[in-house]
């Protein structure tokens, strides 16, 4: 249907949503089942010297408690793996159960299954596990400190892989002939995704098939499956079902393969029977894998004219216990490949070092290693703003990629496709009143009182997770394709099976978009099917904002193919050649000759009778695509945020948030909208209250919504959003991916607010989160 | 050992015996099969769970279900009338008030409240009456405009 892509048509998601009628993971009720609860390591490093489950098994209603014992008892591999491996990466092993030694508070030591949940709960309280505690480390910095405990014997120094991307000689040249250099020693501070859904699993096992059903939190189960199986459950991957009922938030902590769905499962298999996990608040903020955690010194080198001539950045970044998933990719091949930003930037070098720390692992968040080195960028930017005297703008405008430098090649791998950064910096200063707000900060500044401060945030991203052989070759154990099977039925209404698994983006609304675009019908003719790996045949799921630009093209690909056979049907049919046909607003017409067309479901029905049919073609109206991109996707925009700032108690109100985003062609404004508005919440939360806290013996005292400040309601203000549009050109729809956009801008542009506001006291730099506290004592130093 | 409780469940009479310690949201959600209100944590904070309690916005994970004997409970199932949503919910579908859906029904039900003590609102004062349901997804800012819909569309 023309006009159907780029409309904000409603969600066809939220009718079971808003009623009440969605079902997620802990809503299903099966026959038989049971309850599990997973008892814990309350120490971050302790010996385990002895597990007693007697009075556990001796409660009526208790099924079973199992330990690591039994784990080794069932012949399985029985380890949670990573998937991503760096050259000379520590992979120590990370069982299911720990088996003799716990690494973090929430390390699973066994698991009790009960007819009951609130009797498995009370059955795991009265396992009693003897520990030897040990000493512990949970700083990343202090990990890295000679005679630091070690979280595992393999990894020497807690060192688990040291990186360097860029030439560290060119960098050393410019800064030798640098006329400005700027440098930060900043923290990138650890957070907790909280998806308000806990993880959940549902594991049905049945031993007359062999088969288990497995429904769980997933934002891509069959990535889930080959993990599970693999290396967890030892089981056939054709034995095994996983789907992703509704999915209540993921930002991430949903992409990664778990020990306690994998215990799930063994939990079934051992009972025959099907068994419930659910997490509480607690349990899902002590295992679900966190983000970011670095400690960065960083520097930049300008010449007189303020031109960079080199960036200089070492980080350690926090691992955790274990490596999760992704997680050796996230702080090095998302994050050092960005640091040329939105600029032209001669000689960068960037050197990672991961560390293992008595935490729970870090891995993949909204963002994931982009927000981080935009954060290193901007912020050294607005340095160098102050440094060269150009201010915030200019210097950002002078060092700007030029629009006809595309396609550009940084200096740190990646090759941007397209971009134009002008015109979203102009915009976002015709939208904030910049001028206006320098004269009213300059009064403030005259006066006195509360100040006020503007901070900008230019950003980039590498979205649309990516080029299979690309990733490969970085150390990828996955393809980073995505497929799509759209099948025409008879009456001319369509299913799309994608690998793309939604949790919250709306992506049955979208697609529909795509096909009913591409195929000139209604989008409610159109079925869309996810998140089950016995429907659709493989996919590699949601994250990375890669599910329009990759997902999306998988789909209209097959929409094209599928347009190709039916010309061949048509012109069969109409005998004519098919070289003469055309497709427009649902008709196969043969050109030149407007009278001599066919519907689609003409042509549909026809290819399913195959009663008056090509030789040459085989029946059926559908066709798969297994898209893999030519090169990632490059969003960009400016973020301005305006803040007061209270420098006599240090506290910060946020006054104006302005976002300029190009993400490229936009096929739903409104979920565009709502998904960049979920993404500034997140970093804008990481920039003035969310922090992950851990204490010197290693306990998470920020675990619960006590004390871990997710944004509520009246800490937000309402947000201001424009766009510029620059299509991607390498896929087929010209998208880009949005859904990390907001949360990787935005907590450069509210530090550099509140720093700028705080600039006649001479302060350059408050870590995050930019707490009252912290304020008040910059300003009093 | 049981309570028995009697109450009024989106206009049905219900009648159970309950474990003394059974949560009303435990009891909603798999004794009643009323799997709208949602658990998202354990402190009464995210309010995923709020429901409403004689008119009363509660959060049914901290309320004991033999607490609610005697009491009328309306949970997300129950709002639609006749087959007609809520404005509430019409304002939520309509702005975009929602992306995973989690926090939705105690969302609406929190605004519910919000709209019988206030029927127009100001910005603000949405902003204040919501800050007991947490939403990672949506950035609220929908959410506001989802509830300024529905109380023009209740004037």
């Amino acid at each position: 249907m023309a006009g159907v892509l780029g409309t904000s048509i409603k969600r066809r998601e939220d009718p079971a949503l808003i009623t009440g009628r969605g079902k997620y993971t802990d809503d299903l009720k099966v026959e038989g089942m049971a309850h599990a609860a997973i008892v814990r390591s309350p120490y971050a490093h302790a010996r385990i010297r002895g597990i007693d489950a007697s009075a556990a098994e001796a409660l009526p209603g208790v099924l079973a408690v199992l330990t690591a014992r039994d784990v080794a008892a069932a012949g399985i591999p029985g380890v949670v793996p990573v998937g991503w491996l760096l050259p000379d990466l520590k992979t120590p092993a990370h069982p299911m159960i720990a088996a003799d030694t716990v690494r973090h508070v929430g390390d699973a030591v066994a698991v009790v299954v009960a007819e009951d949940r609130y009797l498995a709960r009370d059955a795991a309280d009265r396992v009693a596990v003897d520990y030897e505690p040990l000493d512990a480390v949970a700083d990343v910095v202090a990990a890295l400190e000679d005679g630091a405990p070690a979280v595992h014997e393999e990894a020497p120094g807690n060192v688990a892989f040291d990186w360097e991307i860029g030439e560290r000689e060119s960098v050393d040249a410019a800064f030798a002939s640098a006329a400005h250099t700027v440098e930060l020693d900043l923290r990138n501070n650890r957070l907790i995704p909280h998806a308000i859904e806990p993880r959940a699993v549902l594991a049905s096992y049945d031993s007359s098939t062999g088969e288990m059903t497995i429904h769980m939190t997933s934002q891509n189960p069959h990535v889930h499956r080959l993990l599970m199986t693999l290396a967890s459950l030892g089981m056939p991957e054709h034995k095994v079902r996983i789907v992703a009922p509704e999915v209540g938030g993921g930002f991430g902590s949903k992409i990664h393969h778990y020990a306690d769905e994998a215990i799930v499962g063994l939990c079934s298999m051992k009972l025959d029977r099907p068994v419930k996990w659910t997490a509480t608040r607690t349990e899902t903020n002590l295992t679900d894998a966190h983000g970011r955690d670095h400690s960065t010194h960083c520097a930049l080198a300008l010449d007189a004219d303020g031109r960079i001539t080199g960036l200089r950045v070492d980080t350690a970044a926090a691992m955790g216990a274990y490596l999760s998933t992704f997680a050796p990719a996230v702080p090095t091949y998302l994050y050092g490949t960005l640091m040329s930003g939105q600029y032209d930037i001669p000689a960068i070098h960037c050197h990672v070092t991961g560390v293992f720390t008595h935490t729970t692992p870090v891995d993949a968040y909204r963002g994931a290693g982009r927000p981080e080195a935009t954060y290193v960028v901007e912020r050294l930017m607005h340095l160098a703003g102050d440094a060269t005297g150009l201010g915030p703008v200019e210097v950002r405008r002078r060092n700007f990629v030029p629009p006809d430098a595309f396609p550009y090649q940084t200096q740190v791998a990646l090759a941007y496709d397209s971009g134009n950064y002008g015109p979203a910096m102009d915009r976002a200063l015709e939208m904030i009143g910049y001028d206006d707000l320098k004269s009213e900060q300059a009064s403030r500044r005259d006066n006195g009182g509360k100040q006020i401060g503007i901070g900008f945030s230019s950003y980039i991203e590498a979205c649309g997770l990516a080029p299979s052989a690309v990733v490969g070759s970085l150390g990828a154990q996955a393809g980073q394709w995505e497929s799509a099977d759209v099948r025409v039925h008879p009456t001319a209404s369509v299913t799309v099976y994608t690998g793309s698994s939604s949790h919250g983006q709306g992506h049955e609304t979208t697609f529909s978009q795509i096909v009913a675009d591409r195929l000139g019908i209604d989008p409610e003719a159109v079925e869309v099917i996810h998140g089950d790996t016995d429907l659709v045949q493989f996919g590699m799921g949601t994250y990375g904002s890669r599910s329009a630009a990759v997902g999306g093209s998988a789909i209209a690909r097959s929409v094209d193919k599928i347009i190709e056979k039916g010309k061949k049907i048509a012109a069969h049919l109409l005998e004519a050649s098919a070289e003469d046909l055309e497709y427009e607003d649902g008709s196969f017409r043969v050109a030149g000759s407007p009278d001599r067309s066919l519907a689609l479901g003409d042509v549909a029905l026809q290819a399913y009778l195959a009663h008056n049919y090509p030789d040459d073609l085989e029946p059926g109206l559908s066709a798969t695509s297994f898209y893999d991109p030519a090169n990632f996707t490059y969003p960009f925009g400016t973020h301005v945020c305006v803040v007061e700032v209270d420098t006599e108690t240090g506290s910060i109100e946020l006054l104006r948030y302005a976002a300029v985003d190009d993400v490229g062609n936009v096929i739903n404004p409104m979920i565009v909208d709502g998904q960049l508005h979920g993404g500034l919440a997140q970093g804008i939360g990481q920039a003035l209250w969310e922090n992950a806290v851990y204490d010197e013996s290693g306990q998470l005292v920020s675990g619960s919504l006590m004390d871990y400040a997710v944004p509520k309601i009246h800490n937000l203000i309402p947000f201001e959003l424009d766009r510029t549009t620059t299509p991607c050109p390498h896929n087929p729809l010209g998208v880009k991916g949005v859904g990390e956009a907001g949360a990787i801008a935005s907590p450069a542009a509210v530090v550099n607010a509140v720093v700028d506001a705080l600039a006649p006291f001479g302060i350059s730099h408050i870590d995050m989160p930019l707490t009252p506290e912290k304020v008040w004592r910059a300003v009093n130093s | 050992m049981t309570v028995s409780i009697q109450l009024e469940v989106n206009g049905k009479p219900v009648q159970a015996a309950v474990e003394p310690r059974r949560l009303l949201v435990h009891f909603l959600r798999e004794d009643l099969g009323l799997t709208g209100a949602n658990i998202g944590c354990e402190t009464s904070l995210c309010g995923a769970c709020t429901v409403l309690l004689d008119g009363d916005a509660v959060k049914s994970c901290t309320m004991l279900a033999a607490q609610a004997d005697g009491a009328s409970v309306t949970t997300i199932e129950g709002l639609a009338q006749n087959g007609e949503l809520h404005p509430l919910q019409e304002g939520f579908w309509e702005k975009h008030g929602l992306q995973c859906g989690y926090c939705t029904p105690g969302m609406i039900l929190s605004a519910n409240y919000l709209l019988a003590q206030n029927p127009s609102p100001n910005d603000e004062e949405i902003r204040e009456g919501l800050k007991g349901n947490i939403c990672r997804c949506t950035g609220y800012h929908n959410i506001v405009e989802a509830v300024k819909y529905a109380a023009e569309r209740m004037s």
